[in-house]
């Protein structure tokens, strides 16, 4: 059962081809009349079937070098490949799943919405109905097919373009911060329904997220980067988490890890795991 | 008074989940077949202002009353009768459909010109600029005030009635389905690029729909500002080769002394303009924007 490419470390020769290759990858955003670095020299390879994340704190340049996979941004220097080959455009070898609500066609309906990009990508009628009522169904939204997203909650909204997403079959799924605009509860849920379409279906995925837990959870392998501009700090392997071991000995350590990979080691490190934070705060007044 | 305030320590408890208690029964209050048939009347919107048309109506009848001259103002019965006659006699209907021919080729025209501005508009910088201008310049002009000149260019006609018409609608089109095609959401043209949609293919999958309450609330402007102007641009040069409009019924009716008439044209105005608007654009938007959320 263990398909987790990354047992051994990168360099190794016996390595595959990776999917997606970043190759010291720079990118400037035009800020008025200066040029803001995003990003600088980042690197790092996605394997077939990798849940890679992309980890670090606002300002790190993780959403600008997810676009610049999309092929929404061009990269100043360095590169992106797909399969040895570079990334200049947007193409349906990748497809995005936004963070925002609004990436959803309000015109049309469930079924409509994961049926969109497949008939823009002229797949026949008959077949794209059935590849969106197979994934409909799969992230349990059977029942909604025929409803339009205005009368769908956030969560649903989120299983919708994750649905289309993968009724796509691209190569690699491109997650901008999926979950969060979802409330903590239905993150969580979403989190585990995630992993468990991805023990069915092994895809590939690049999911940007700035929650070192849902990193943790969500990833098997977890690129930290440092703000200001974006600069790899760590790769970090995260197989061996999922929500189940999420308030484990070895998940706080690993949290706490990252934690001060990100933020030096004097900065508040988080409460150890199990202690009360109102006992704590408590503790501290008196 | 600050003495620290300790939060209560208090047992804790746990609860089966019991099964939902069975809805509540519609007819938990029951109500005779008489009050229901009440309150269906009163939420009824339509019935309100049938009853606030009427109270305004005997108003009217009370005040021609009390003026006592039909030459100046007939009454409500006095003009309904003069509506119906006109309807009856199919005098009415025949101005009518001249105007509303005359309308719809201006409206569709002007349309079609709007289209055009606003892709233009969207495809070029230049094309944005010019928008704007074009835009600033003449939205703010009274389309009525542009007949004298296209009686000079298009003569007495139809063509000077089109000509207006299609600058009546043009620009609060145009500047209402660009504010519509910009307020798209970035995400949204991101998602269709995504999918391998560009050029026109983007724009009528993702941003005309996207656009489309904007774009509707500019062609209802534009609905009102033609049928306006239409009746207006009729009230000033009359007729042409024997066949006028609404306008030139009122005006014709007035030189008659038919006072009722003017009123029953006058009338004949604001229904029409009613029913577009309560008719065509509401059913177009119940069927689009509200029922996808994108308008209340």
């Amino acid at each position: 059962m263990n398909i987790y490419p990354f047992q051994a470390q990168p360099q190794e020769p016996s390595l595959p081809a990776p999917l997606l290759q970043a190759q010291d990858l720079s990118i400037d955003y035009a800020s008025g009349a200066t040029r803001v670095r995003a990003t600088h020299e980042v690197s790092f390879d996605v394997f077939e079937g990798d849940r890679f994340v992309l980890l670090g704190p606002s300002g790190c340049g993780k959403s600008t070098l997810l676009k610049a996979a999309a092929g929404f941004v061009q990269p100043s220097s360095g590169g992106l490949l797909l399969r040895g080959r570079r990334i200049l455009k947007p193409g349906r070898d990748r497809i995005v799943v936004f963070q925002e609500f609004d990436q959803l066609p309000p015109w049309k309906t469930v079924r409509q919405n994961v049926m969109f990009p497949l008939l823009a990508g002229g797949v026949k009628r008959r077949e794209a109905e059935e590849r969106a009522l197979y994934w409909t169904e799969r992230v349990g939204l059977g029942r909604f097919a025929d409803s339009y997203p205005h009368t769908l909650s956030g969560g649903m909204k989120a299983r919708v373009a994750i649905a289309r997403a993968l009724a796509m079959q691209p190569d690699i799924l491109l997650m901008d911060e999926p979950f969060a605009a979802l409330d903590a509860l239905t993150r969580r849920r979403m989190q585990e329904e995630l992993q468990a379409l991805w023990e069915d279906a092994r895809f590939t995925m690049l999911f940007v997220t700035h929650s070192i837990e849902e990193a943790l959870v969500v990833g098997n392998r977890i690129l930290l980067l440092s703000p200001h501009p974006g600069r790899v700090r760590a790769e970090i392997n995260s197989h061996q988490f999922g929500l189940a071991s999420s308030g484990s000995a070895e998940f706080q350590a690993a949290a706490q890890r990252i934690h001060r990979l990100l933020f030096g080691e004097e900065s508040g490190v988080p409460a150890p795991a199990g202690a009360d934070p109102a006992v704590a705060a408590l503790a501290v007044r008196s | 008074m600050n003495a620290r305030v300790e939060p209560l320590v208090r047992p804790e408890y746990e609860r089966p989940l019991l099964p939902p208690p069975p809805p509540p029964e519609a007819a938990a209050r029951p109500a005779t077949a008489r009050q229901r048939l009440c309150r269906t009347l009163l939420q009824a919107g339509w019935l309100r202002k049938a009853v606030l048309l009427a109270l305004l109506a005997a108003l009217w009848e009370w005040a021609a009353h009390v003026a006592g001259n039909d030459l100046l103002l007939p009454g409500f019965l006095q003009t309904a009768l003069a509506f119906v006659d006109g309807v009856v006699s199919g005098e009415l209907p025949r101005y009518v459909g001249v105007s509303l021919g005359v309308l719809l080729q201006g409206y569709l025209a002007g349309v079609a010109g709007a289209f055009l501005l606003t892709s233009v508009a969207m495809s070029s910088r230049i094309g944005r600029d010019l928008l704007e201008t074009l835009t600033a310049m003449f939205n703010p002009l009274p389309a009525i005030a542009l007949l004298p000149l296209a009686l000079l260019w298009f003569g007495l006609g139809k063509g000077s009635l089109v000509f207006v018409l299609v600058h009546s609608v043009l620009w609060p089109l145009s500047l209402n389905a660009y504010a519509g095609f910009r307020a798209v959401p970035q995400t949204l043209r991101m998602a269709g690029r995504n999918y391998g949609l560009g050029g026109l293919r983007i724009v009528t999958q993702i941003l005309v729909p996207a656009a489309l309450p904007a774009i509707l609330s500019g062609l209802k402007i534009g609905w009102a500002f033609a049928w306006r102007t239409l009746i207006a641009a009729e009230l000033v040069f009359g007729t042409t080769s024997g066949k006028g409009g609404l306008g030139w019924y009122i005006f014709q009716s007035r030189n008659e002394l038919f006072t009722d008439k003017v009123f029953a044209g006058l009338a004949t105005v604001i229904v029409i303009g009613l029913l577009f608007e309560h008719i065509v654009f509401d059913a177009v938007e119940r069927l689009t924007v509200r029922r996808w959320g994108m308008q209340g």
